[in-house]
């Protein structure tokens, strides 16, 4: 046996392996860091305070009132919006039209669109809306948020329409169901966990999507519920404050960094969940 | 199976109201379905349709030359895209390099190293990791990264790399904090769990029975990773890098924070720039001439277009993968 040879197979395996050790303590020391850093800042500035005041002007105290109703308002209205088409058309993807050509061009440009730049979304509907009506406002950046909810949910429908085991279907045709009926009572019935997971991955993604609201929603200082007027929502209202200069202003930035974070965190936990038990009672 | 062989083939004959009402709703239910399929398509290929026509004024205006003209000049009304592309590219470049490597050890080490109790909690952080939004790595970079980044880490750049001939330019300038490394560099750590979660999954489609193989013959498992795992999951390994890639360049919020919003091209990277998605963030609201939003919104198409090459690209090798799998 070549024993220099097998020294430096050794050597090098040890190499490596120690680098992806390294890699690892980098990556996720990284990661740690930066939710430590938002724990410890976000706790700090944490208060009842928070969900009864308004935005405050630089110097006086408030709270994130506003910001957390605009953004529960436009996050459910935006997957309001979105979920019902995203799931008739993930039902065609996978029920009616599966190998059409419409499917396969949707499937992909929504793969696409999945990783897409949101700002880009706020264009868009800047262009689309906001321009028409003249100006910014919350129905604009609910649908902002919409438009990131569709291939989300589009493609998970699809995915667990997929999964249904084709015995269930055949079942029902054999009893003589017509092919609404199966797909109604039959198919989209058990792919109903699934689906549930990717709305609640969907509301999940759009609650911390600053970009696409910049130029539709905009924000607004005050209480408003107007759909037809700018509305203060958490993440634009997390970013003027967090690069202003006063130093309320950014601690009350960590603390609604801190509440996005622990919902769109709780949010794909509870999704996790849900998957599980439905593997389990598979 | 259509519907229609479905009912020839039965043979108990059925009202005929049952039938024409399974028939109309089944045609209904057809078509609103595939009614939703289309709208999503339109709405979808509408994205680029508004960005063009958004677009217009600003390319009737400058032409092609947009593309590499480097003056940003809102005042006397003059633009071109050349120097918030190059932030884009060079922050996306920086970023790739740093988190190529750290997301391979991460993904080598779940698949591979780490013991199997830790597997399923490692992975789990990944895919949380990967769903904390933007704006938060943003927040990090500017109030945590970029003042250590400014005492402790540039002045050592500058003292060392800086002072090489040749690639000192490259780290020369003010100690700042924020500019263009950091922002490549915080575009780093985002994309970690996106290309470590791509990679980890290729990773797994490699079938035991080859590694077992390359165990059984007394490979080390560097030996394993690095003549089985990789040449197997090659194209996988690419797709995912370009999935993150795509990420990074029209990644706004994380970006926006640290750059600097400084519309120039300097030699150095520790120099503020500023890259598309940030120049729309910073200045779209407060753009008051047609030119100028018209300009934007060009950026904007530039910018749909760049990651839509990339994203396309990554899919369709990481299809390719799949297929391979599921034979």
């Amino acid at each position: 046996m070549d024993v220099a040879l097998y020294r430096s197979r050794k050597a090098k395996d040890k190499f490596a392996k120690t680098a992806c050790f390294i890699t690892v303590t980098i990556g996720l020391g990284a990661l740690v860091l930066i939710l430590w850093t938002l724990l410890s800042n976000g706790f700090a500035s944490l208060g009842l305070y928070l969900f009864t005041e308004n935005t405050p002007p630089p110097g006086s105290i408030g709270g994130l009132a506003n910001a957390i109703v605009g953004s529960l308002i436009m996050t459910i209205l935006g997957t309001v919006i979105a979920t019902p088409i995203a799931i008739l058309a993930g039902t065609y993807l996978a029920e009616f039209g599966r190998h059409s050509v419409v499917s396969s061009v949707t499937r992909f440009i929504c793969d696409v669109l999945l990783s897409a730049p949101s700002i880009v979304i706020g264009l868009f509907v800047y262009q689309l809306v906001v321009v028409p009506m003249g100006h910014f406002s919350a129905l604009a950046g609910s649908l902002a948020l919409a438009i990131i909810v569709i291939p989300v949910v589009l493609r998970t429908t699809e995915n667990m329409l997929s999964l249904v085991p084709p015995g269930l279907r055949e079942a029902a045709f054999g009893l003589g169901a017509p092919h609404w009926k199966v797909v109604t009572s039959v198919s989209l019935r058990a792919a109903r966990q699934g689906m549930i997971t990717g709305v609640l991955l969907a509301i999940a993604r759009i609650s911390g999507e600053t970009a696409p609201l910049l130029f539709t929603a905009l924000n607004n200082q005050f209480w408003s519920t107007d759909l037809n007027a700018p509305m203060a929502n958490l993440p634009v209202v997390i970013f003027q404050f967090a690069v202003s200069p006063y130093d309320d202003w950014r601690s009350l930035a960590w603390a609604g960094a801190l509440l996005i974070t622990i919902s769109v965190l709780g949010l794909n936990i509870l999704a996790r969940v849900l998957v599980g038990d439905a593997a389990k009672q598979r | 199976m259509t519907t229609e062989t479905m009912e020839n083939s039965l043979n108990v004959p059925l009202p005929a109201s049952v039938r024409s009402r399974g028939q109309i709703l089944d045609m209904l239910v057809r078509n609103v379905t595939r009614g939703a399929a289309w709208l999503v398509l339109l709405l979808l290929a509408g994205i680029g349709l508004s960005l063009v026509l958004g677009g217009w004024q600003a390319l009737k205006t400058f032409g092609p030359a947009f593309l590499w003209t480097d003056a940003w000049n809102p005042v006397k009304e003059n633009f071109g895209a050349l120097v918030p592309i190059f932030g884009t590219l060079v922050t996306s470049a920086i970023a790739m390099v740093i988190g190529i490597p750290l997301s391979f050890g991460v993904a080598i080490f779940i698949t591979e190293l780490c013991p199997a109790w830790l597997k399923r909690p490692l992975s789990i952080a990944i895919e949380l990791l990967a769903a904390v939004p933007s704006i938060i790595y943003g927040m990090w970079g500017l109030f945590v990264f970029a003042p250590f980044f400014r005492a402790n880490v540039e002045p050592l750049l500058i003292g060392t790399l800086g002072q090489i001939p040749g690639i000192g330019g490259l780290f020369a300038g003010p100690p700042l904090g924020i500019g263009i490394l950091t922002a490549g560099i915080i575009l780093a750590i985002m994309v970690l769990p996106f290309i470590t979660a791509v990679i980890r999954d290729v990773f797994e489609t490699v079938p035991p029975m080859l590694k077992e193989s390359g165990y059984g013959l007394g490979m080390t498992t560097w030996e394993v990773v690095r003549s089985i795992v990789i040449p197997h999951t090659r194209v996988g390994i690419v797709g995912g890098v370009m999935l993150g890639l795509g990420r990074a360049l029209g990644e706004t919020m994380a970006v926006t924070f640290v750059i600097g919003n400084a519309h120039r091209i300097s030699a150095s990277l520790l120099a503020p720039g500023t890259t598309i998605s940030s120049a729309l963030a910073n200045e779209f609201t407060e753009a008051v001439s047609d030119l100028y939003v018209s300009s934007l919104i060009l950026l904007g198409l530039i910018l749909f277009v760049i990651t839509f090459i990339v994203l396309s690209l990554a899919k369709l090798m990481l299809a390719r993968v799949e297929r391979r799998a599921g034979r």
